[in-house]
């Protein structure tokens, strides 16, 4: 961590966006997390998205459990809301957040600790419900904050700083994403801004639920020889199968390729998607490709990124649930209480 | 582009902007910080031994320092009127506060056999004394004047410069056994070679104040004044009364103090009229905001005609009024508006229109060689002249500057005489002094301040109005208070605690990118200078302002550090988990003349290196 708070001054070029912000008002206090902490990347690169989106700070929720991945959130976005759950229920209290208020925009932040040990039950049933949310998992495979053990996510074989070696098998988020019914599913890493910050503008923008599994080297605990989650593990390993181009809504798509090398996908808010191939014979619209073809792959000890799966025409909870567009909360005495009339009528139709 | 080499010492040195731009390449940052300290006495031998003169540079400074200072870059579009450091007066506040620092003088060698002889004894002649006298040379000093300063003596008037402060500082040289031989005029170089010296340095100035020919000039010229000549009898007490309406003309420093000494002396209309236009003119733009703030009106585009006169008595002058136009080249002519010339009623006019190098006294045959502009002929950083023993320095070299200019070459000069003397080639010259040291004292701390001040620049107060101008001795500005010093020394970016980059430790984990204030570092694949410039995280388009490469990383790209508007926090290195990023003190002294200067010296430490 650092003593002095970040020093207000700012580079005397930076711009503000459409609704009147510099990168810099989307930041929060200065991190208290170790110094070279991939999750303070990660931060970075929901600033930049959030910034580079003309989100209004305030029309954000950012929801969060319990480890060092879930202290994240007071490091950015200053101005939004923000909610601290207990360990692992994230997902829950997001859930309600979103029923009561379907208007904002919500940001779950957890980890791997958060969301594949004690909170994969609340994972699992938020995937499979299709809550609107962008669900950031910063993975470093190491519990930080009590000092180093394995995590869930730690692969089977990799090596502790002090030398033990994990035998348990790793719980692969994005698998289950997948198989849960998510509707953007994506992997990236915290040392990959340029693909990191499409990926996250896209899931902001997507519609229904959108999970990230971004690899997040631990460098106090999990950054050594015999780590798989180390900044130089992912590099020698990363096999990224798309790079994904954001367009927001009304902006000119200009640059070109040659065709079977991009596809653009509309979304609900009227923003665009290019994808761009990188593996030739993977495509991100199967669901059970994409499955087999990640299995594949990590079973000879790759790890794939970039856009995994996309349903362009995502459903989400509200839908399946027919609520009214008004959000909850903002519902008066007399739309939730109708009177006895309205309860006759109810009743007369059960008769 | 190339990696950068940081070894080199100008590359560090660039980055202290304010010591970069001083001639004599004073420490900046190292004596704000010993005046945020208190340390005042350290921050004044600090200066001392740079400038030679503290107390008067603190209030009387050209200060190139200032409109290089980063801070003044750095608070550009941050919601403030970007403003420098107020360098000049914080060196004031150490020459103020110090305690009696006689002590920490040199000690003086024995006489080693070398006679030196100035001519003139004004801020070029003393430095070489300064830097000669303490090694064991009998250097003698001989100015026409009753007491050495020169034209700090002579020149700036006391409402800006108490003559106490001349005196102390003059005196520290003074009393290293110079000979000061003063009332004594030098009238001809030969009789002072006959003499035999072992090294002769001209520090005499640029002592003959420009006329102005216009109609009209003979025949009032009871009533008009050359600025310097009129400044010097000010200064002498030979003049205490002016005429109420006075026209100053001129557009430098010289009439800035003839019109506020004017104001001082019964000049109850005093204005000033220059040829260009406002911005154009050479006085320094706080010189020209402390005349208005006094109340004199600047007239611009004003060119005069002629003086006008009836009886012999000056009634005032004529000007013709101008525009400026500006050809493709940019050079600037002054046109002829055509509107009718204007006549501006005065008792006392006071030409302040340049000043003149003159040598009268030195003879065609002494091998010594002037240009077509009667200025000598020097060697290149030398000072040397044509007679390999003359040197020349101040005003006297290459026209007319200022005192830390001339303080600078005094230093160059000693250097030259010091080498000359043991047989040394004088174009070889001795590599600055130079110092890296980490500063850093633990995870979160540094020996030196890192939290970056918000304070805007604060203001010197001055003396109230009519007293100041009651009279020409009692001093304008008063200087900051101690409390004052404090916070306007935290605004100081520490630009010479360094941000060094280990290439081979980084884990390019970002944290510095991600945490930079001022989004100076970016990681990207090397290219064109121009191309990398346009692509980092923020534009650097200050090209003036380098930008630090390192090697390839494992990735392949290359990590790119804009110096432009870095703050110095340390941020980046707290930040980053390897210690790839240390803040390092860089500390640069230009090598005196001595032994550090000579070659035995760099034979000696190459020795010890080899071995």
């Amino acid at each position: 961590m650092t003593y002095i708070a970040k020093p207000r001054m700012h580079h005397p070029t930076l711009t503000t966006n459409k609704v009147g912000y510099t990168r810099r008002d989307y930041e929060g206090p200065i991190s208290t997390l170790c110094a070279g902490c991939g999750h303070d990347s990660i931060s970075a690169a929901i600033i930049q998205a959030c910034w580079e989106l003309d989100i209004e700070p305030h029309r954000v929720a950012k929801l969060s459990g319990i480890g060092c991945s879930s202290k994240t959130p007071t490091y950015f976005l200053g101005a939004s809301h923000g909610f601290n759950t207990v360990h692992g229920r994230m997902p829950s209290v997001l859930t309600g957040a979103y029923l009561a208020n379907r208007d904002l925009l919500y940001l779950g932040v957890s980890g791997d600790g958060d969301s594949a040990s004690i909170g994969l039950g609340q994972f699992a049933n938020a995937m499979r419900r299709g809550v609107n949310m962008a669900y950031i998992v910063e993975n470093n495979g190491v519990y930080g904050l009590t000092k180093g053990q394995f995590s869930a996510t730690a692969d089977r074989g990799s090596k502790s700083k002090k030398g033990a070696i994990n035998t348990d098998s790793p719980i692969d988020l994005v698998g289950l994403a997948l198989q849960l019914g998510a509707t953007y599913v994506a992997r990236s890493f915290s040392g990959d801004k340029e693909q990191l910050i499409p990926l996250i503008k896209g899931a902001l923008a997507h519609g229904g639920a959108a999970f990230i599994d971004v690899i997040s080297p631990c460098v106090t605990f999990n950054n050594h020889s015999g780590s798989t989650k180390s900044y130089e593990f992912i590099r020698q390993h990363n096999e990224a199968v798309s790079r994904i181009d954001f367009f927001p809504p009304g902006e000119e798509i200009t640059a070109s390729y040659a065709p079977g090398e991009v596809v653009d996908v509309p979304q609900n808010d009227g923003s665009t998607l290019r994808l761009r191939k990188l593996h030739e014979d993977y495509d991100s619209t199967d669901r059970y490709a994409a499955m087999s073809y990640m299995n594949e792959h990590a079973a000879r000890g790759e790890v794939v990124t970039g856009l995994l799966y996309l349903d362009p025409l995502p459903t989400d909870l509200h839908t399946s649930l027919n609520t009214c567009d008004r959000p909850l909360n903002a519902l008066g005495v007399t739309d939730l209480c109708p009177g006895s009339q309205a309860l006759d009528k109810i009743n007369s139709g059960l008769r | 582009m190339q990696v950068t080499n940081t070894a080199d010492p100008t590359y560090f040195h660039k980055v202290v902007d304010c010591q970069w731009a001083c001639p004599a390449h004073t420490p900046v940052p190292e004596y704000i910080r010993l005046i945020g300290q208190g340390r005042y006495d350290d921050a004044y031998m600090i200066n001392w031994v740079s400038n030679v003169f503290p107390g008067v540079l603190g209030r009387t400074c050209d200060r190139p320092c200032e409109p290089a200072c980063r801070r003044g870059r750095v608070e550009e579009n941050n919601g403030a009127q970007p403003e420098p450091v107020a360098i000049c007066r914080l060196k004031r506040v150490a020459a103020d506060l110090k305690a009696d620092v006689s002590a920490r003088m040199p000690g003086i060698a024995p006489f080693n056999g070398k006679r030196i002889v100035c001519v003139g004894a004004g801020p070029s002649s003393l430095t070489v004394a300064r830097d000669l006298a303490p090694l064991g040379y009998e250097v003698t000093l001989f100015d026409g004047e009753a007491k050495a300063g020169g034209f700090i003596r002579t020149q700036i008037p006391r409402f800006r410069l108490p003559e106490a402060v001349i005196d102390e500082e003059t005196n520290y040289i003074l009393d290293m056994g110079v000979k000061f031989h003063s009332g004594q005029r030098i009238n001809s170089m030969q009789a002072l070679l006959a003499q035999g010296y072992d090294a002769v340095f001209v520090g005499s100035g640029a002592p003959r104040g420009r006329d102005l020919h216009v109609p009209g000039r003979t025949e009032a010229a009871e009533h008009i004044h050359i600025g310097i000549d009129w400044l010097a009898s000010v200064s002498f007490g030979h003049i205490s009364r002016i005429g109420e309406r006075v026209i100053v003309l001129g557009g430098g420093n010289t009439a800035m103090d003839c019109c506020r000494s004017a104001r001082r002396l019964g000049g109850s209309d005093v204005k000033v009229v220059v040829r260009s236009g406002y911005e154009e003119m050479k006085a320094s733009p706080w010189e020209k905001e402390d005349a208005v703030h006094e109340g004199i009106p600047i007239l611009n585009y004003h060119v005069p005609k002629s003086f006008e006169h009836s009886a012999g008595k000056l009634t005032g002058m004529t000007f013709e009024l101008v525009r400026a136009e500006y050809d493709a080249k940019g050079k600037r002519s002054l046109i002829p508006t055509g509107e009718a010339d204007v006549f501006i009623a005065c008792d006392t006019v006071l030409v302040a229109v340049g000043q003149e190098n003159a040598f009268p006294w030195i003879e065609s045959d002494c091998g010594i060689d002037f240009d077509k502009w009667g200025l000598p002929v020097l060697g290149k950083g030398t000072f040397q002249s044509s007679n390999p023993k003359v040197f020349f320095g101040g005003d006297a070299a290459y026209g007319p500057k200022n005192i830390i200019t001339a303080v600078a070459h005094g230093h160059e000069a000693a250097v030259s005489i010091d080498r000359l003397l043991h047989g040394e080639a004088l174009t070889q010259r001795p590599p600055p002094m130079t110092n890296l040291l980490s500063q850093k004292m633990g995870i979160h701390e540094w020996s030196y301040h890192n939290d970056v001040s918000n304070d805007l620049r604060f203001k010197v107060p001055w003396a109230a109005a009519e007293k100041a101008l009651a009279s020409i001795k009692v001093e304008v500005e008063l200087g900051f208070d101690a409390a004052t010093a404090f916070k306007e020394a935290s605004r100081c970016l520490n630009c010479d605690v360094q941000t060094v980059f280990n290439r081979t430790t980084c884990i390019e984990c970002d944290s510095c990118m991600d945490i930079c204030p001022m989004d100076c570092i970016s990681f990207t694949h090397n290219g064109e200078e121009t191309d990398l410039r346009a692509r980092l995280k923020a534009p650097a388009k200050n090209l003036t302002q380098d930008l630090y490469v390192s090697g390839e990383l494992k990735t392949g790209r290359i990590m790119v550090k804009d110096e432009d508007v870095c703050l110095h926090c340390g941020l980046c290195a707290e930040r980053c988990p390897t210690g790839a990023w240390d803040m390092q003190k860089f500390l640069l002294n230009t090598t005196p003349a001595g032994p550090r200067c000579r070659d035995s010296h760099f034979a000696h430490i190459v020795t010890a290196e080899a071995a």
